[in-house]
């Protein structure tokens, strides 16, 4: 059976066992219907022309995980920022643990969409923010029809969240294959601060698929700092959709480390809903064999005063895809707008690709609005400059490519993630730090 | 030190090398002089191994041994260093932590380990001191916006660090004014002792005032014409070069 007909045929049964509050059961009702519609996206369509989720769909995914695996913290630490305090949110196979996470409802809620959706002290936010981000297509709504679990974080106004939240998404192959659909909700009250961490990671080498969807609510004067780390192996895929509206004078800010996984898939979409509203995207892709990352990023300015940044970088060796595909649309009455957007790539080798598409749709006429792409080769001039210091030939072309994606980290605002990304990054690309940053 | 004996060297199929023959020992000073398109920086690539040149003829020896089959890096171990004309700029790599990975490699390849990170920062502060460079410079990134002058210096100041045995200074004096020429100038002076020897490539005489060769040799159209002693050099730049031209047709 195809994977869309046995999810939709699965849905009863699924409504069944995970029970929610009524409004919420017809959200996920509506879904469905949704979802049957839709369907999974194709190639046809212009936002996947260069995805093809092919190799992602063909396995015969199990859709009701058995219950939490017994995982000890030594085998999940040296995937969690551990050296600074955090709040945990650690799902194994789309099943919390409590064991393994810290959450707190302390002047601030940390805890899980499952109680959320059932508790009456959570009905009022969920009524106003639930499911109103995203927009209606199949993955949205597929993810929608089987929700039930995943981060649900509110600060409430004039807070500092005194510590970032991790979410982190573990998968460990006890089913043979398995599909996961978090659901996440973030809402930032009126001038309050929060950092966040996000993470999927499966233990095994059974094959994997994450549909996730987040919505993040930034409240006038808010600030959110929200990090995606995808370094998983090469057997799982991972769609993430992230939709963030803000409000005036609000700062958002999504760091996205492309580093691993099969297919990755990153929707990310800003809705600026008020004035003087900075919404910040940077990214860094490095990949290799045939994995295959596509950023697809859309910044709707629709008041004036606003900005969006732009950055991504990729590196790309073997026969690795990488796509970039980021719509910047600037409404009438978003006047004295400054949106800048660059893509900057090196491809490896010959084999490689790179698809990158900007797209500006630009209403208003007092606007700055600038974008710019490169694709090219490592710099032989650096490199035999490097190698006439005595740098020997792998390791300088190791620093040239750090060097080239580094400089995106330098908006990472906590140290220990700073210090984190910058090893994998090196890991990554075989170059043996000789200092510490 | 450096023995080069009937050097020939293309670049793209076209012969810009055609002959040369040059012996440097250790503690002396040489210059190369010569007029635009001699074939000058093409020599200080060719010695520091660049790629795109091909040698086609003849032999460079340096320490008795035959520095052809070697990658830079390799050459970079056994003490030549060339100080570039155009220092390339490196965005997102630091001086101090670009020279830790120089020196560590240099160690390396020495099979010693890295220097421990208080020496290194006390050697950086010496060397730093020699050139006269803030501290602040350090951790800008490498040549990145730096001036023509903060890029000579700063090609010293790795000169300095890495204590080569031989030095090419290519166009050293470019791009200087007279106060960065001096410190540059007195820079290579400081560093030199017995044991190592300096190239220096240059148009001009300027730099000549301040690092005084013991040799001067002049290279128009891939060949070395005229050899002399330091006087050459202002003769040279009194009259040109057109008469050591018609002098070699004769």
């Amino acid at each position: 059976m195809e994977l869309k007909d046995k999810l939709v045929s699965s849905f009863l049964a699924f409504d069944e066992q995970y029970q929610v509050d009524d409004d919420v059961q017809q959200i996920r009702s509506q879904a469905i219907k949704d979802f049957e519609t839709f369907g999974f996206p194709s190639k046809k369509e212009e936002a996947w022309k260069y995805t093809s989720l092919k190799s992602a769909l063909k396995h015969d995914y199990s859709i009701f995980p058995k219950k939490e695996d017994a995982i000890e913290y030594s085998q999940i630490k040296q995937y969690l920022i551990h050296d600074i305090d955090t709040y945990d949110l650690v799902f194994i196979d789309g099943i919390y643990s409590s064991h393994l996470s810290n959450t707190t409802h302390d002047k601030i809620d940390v805890c899980l969409m499952s109680s959320a959706l059932n508790k009456d002290k959570f009905k009022p936010v969920i009524d106003n923010y639930f499911n109103k981000l995203a927009p209606k297509n199949g993955l949205n709504a597929l993810n929608t029809a089987f929700t039930k679990e995943g981060a649900y974080i509110h600060i409430h106004k004039n807070i500092m969240a005194d510590k970032p939240i991790q979410i982190i998404n573990f998968s460990t192959g006890n089913e043979s294959s398995l599909l996961l659909q978090p659901r996440n909700l973030v809402v930032v009250d009126e001038n309050s601060h929060v950092q966040i961490i996000e993470r999927h990671q499966s233990l095994t080498d059974h094959p994997v698929l994450t549909n996730s969807v987040t919505e993040i609510f930034a409240d006038r004067r808010a600030i959110v700092d929200y990090y995606k780390i995808q370094n998983d192996k090469g057997t799982s895929s991972l769609i993430d959709n992230t939709f963030i509206e803000q409000k005036d004078e609000s700062n958002c800010s999504v760091h996205t480390f492309s580093l691993g996984g099969n297919l990755t898939r990153n929707n990310l979409n800003f809705y600026q809903k008020g004035e003087r509203i900075d919404s910040t995207m940077k990214g860094v892709t490095i990949i290799e064999g045939k994995q295959h990352v596509d950023h697809n990023t859309l910044v709707h300015h629709i008041y004036p005063n606003c900005e969006s940044h732009q950055d991504y970088k990729g590196i790309f060796s073997d026969k690795s895809v990488g796509v970039f595909n980021g719509k910047v649309v600037v409404e009438k009455e978003a006047q004295k707008t400054n949106a800048y957007q660059s893509n900057n790539n090196i491809l490896v080798d010959d084999k490689a690709t790179i698809n990158s598409k900007p797209q500006l749709e630009i209403f208003a006429d007092d606007v700055r609005c600038s974008h710019g792409c490169t694709i090219g080769q490592l710099d032989e001039d650096a490199l035999f400059y490097l190698q006439s210091r005595g740098i020997p030939h792998k390791e300088a072309r190791g620093l040239l490519m750090y060097a080239f994606a580094n400089n995106v980290l330098e908006s990472v605002k906590i140290p220990e993630i700073k210090k984190r990304i910058n090893n994998l990054i090196a890991e990554k690309l075989g170059v043996e730090l000789g200092f510490n940053l | 030190m450096l023995k080069i004996k009937n050097l020939h060297a293309n670049i793209e199929g076209k012969e810009i090398l055609k002959g040369i023959d040059l012996e440097i020992n250790p503690g002396e000073v040489h210059a190369i002089m010569g007029p635009n398109g001699s074939g000058k920086s093409t020599l200080s690539s060719v010695i520091a191994g660049r790629e795109e040149y091909e040698m086609t003829e003849g032999e460079i020896i340096f320490e008795n041994e035959d520095l052809a089959e070697l990658d830079p890096e390799e050459r970079a171990h056994k003490g030549v260093f060339l100080s570039f004309q155009y220092p390339v700029e490196i965005p997102g790599v630091s001086v101090t932590n670009f020279m830790k990975t120089a020196i560590n490699a240099h160690r390396k390849a020495n099979g010693l380990e890295d220097m421990p990170a208080n020496e290194m920062l006390k050697l950086i502060r010496e060397k730093s001191e020699l050139l006269e460079i803030d501290r602040k410079f350090l951790s800008r990134s490498l040549n990145e916006g730096f001036s023509g002058g903060e890029k000579k210096r700063n090609e010293i100041f790795q000169m300095a660090m890495l204590e080569p045995k031989l030095s090419i200074l290519d166009e050293t004096d470019s791009g200087l004014d007279i106060d960065a020429l001096k410190i540059v100038s007195n820079g290579v002076n400081k560093l030199r002792t017995e044991n190592n020897a300096v190239l220096v490539i240059t148009h001009y005489q300027r730099l000549l005032n301040y690092i005084v060769p013991d040799v001067v040799h002049v290279l128009i159209d891939g060949k070395i014409v005229k050899t002399g002693g330091k006087e050459l050099a202002y003769e040279l730049e009194e009259r040109g070069y057109d008469w050591i031209k018609q002098e070699k047709a004769v």
